[in-house]
């Protein structure tokens, strides 16, 4: 009963990360895109905490860290190349 | 019957199914709100509700049903819960300064004749925005 529920939980959250790859895909604008991709690492994330409890390890959680942090680095780097136009910028020459 | 831990185990389940119910009422909202700006705010609030309870169902289960109090787990808490509203606002900052339009039927628009000023905005808005805020 509960591994069902479980699982029920992770396919709501494939089906939202699905809606979001709609959305990303034909987004009109990229900061739609931007946020889309970001919520959809944040999914993912739910996901594997799911998929652990399933599978009754402790192993995918330092995943969750990691997949955290790259949706978080790569969210600030689209911000900054959609308002600036480049990514790293540096002082003096160009 | 039902004893203290299943009953904790019960609730971790119930968090994990309430927490892929905000989540898909979240990707609704970004199928159909209409522009970037509400679009984020249907993405950003209630993801991060979402992720925040489906990893405390986590937390909780494997406290409980293994014994096992991971730390990782609640660094993995307080760092989506800290940057997940940082980067939301980030993105709706790049896209107003981008000059992505607001959708139709928006209100009164008070930060553009601050921020764009003179340039590129037609001078009808910026005259009707100017006497609404003086």
């Amino acid at each position: 009963m509960k591994e069902t529920i479980l699982l029920l939980a992770l396919t709501f959250f494939m089906i939202a990360i699905g809606l979001l790859l709609y959305r990303s895909i034909v987004g009109p604008t990229m900061p739609d895109r931007a946020i889309a991709l970001d919520t959809i690492g944040v999914n993912i994330i739910s996901a594997i905490a799911i998929v652990s409890i399933i599978l009754s390890t402790t192993a995918f959680l330092e995943a969750i860290l990691i997949l955290g942090i790259l949706a978080f680095i790569g969210t600030i780097a689209f911000s900054k190349y959609i308002e600036r136009g480049v990514i790293v910028e540096r002082k003096g020459d160009s | 019957m039902l004893n203290v831990k299943e009953i904790l185990e019960w609730i971790a389940v119930l968090s994990v199914l309430l927490a892929s119910i905000i989540s898909m009422i979240s990707a609704f909202g970004m199928i159909r709100l209409p522009d970037v700006y509400t679009r984020s705010h249907a993405a950003t609030k209630s993801s991060t509700m979402a992720v925040l309870a489906c990893l405390s169902g986590a937390f909780i289960y494997f406290w409980v049903h293994d014994g096992y109090v991971s730390v990782r787990l609640i660094l993995g808490i307080v760092f989506v819960f800290i940057t997940a509203p940082v980067s939301g606002h980030l993105v709706t900052r790049a896209a107003y300064r981008a000059r992505v339009p607001l959708a139709e039927g928006s209100g009164d628009d008070a930060l553009k004749p601050v921020l764009f000023g003179d340039e590129q905005t037609s001078p009808t808005i910026t005259a009707d925005n100017v006497d609404k805020h003086e």
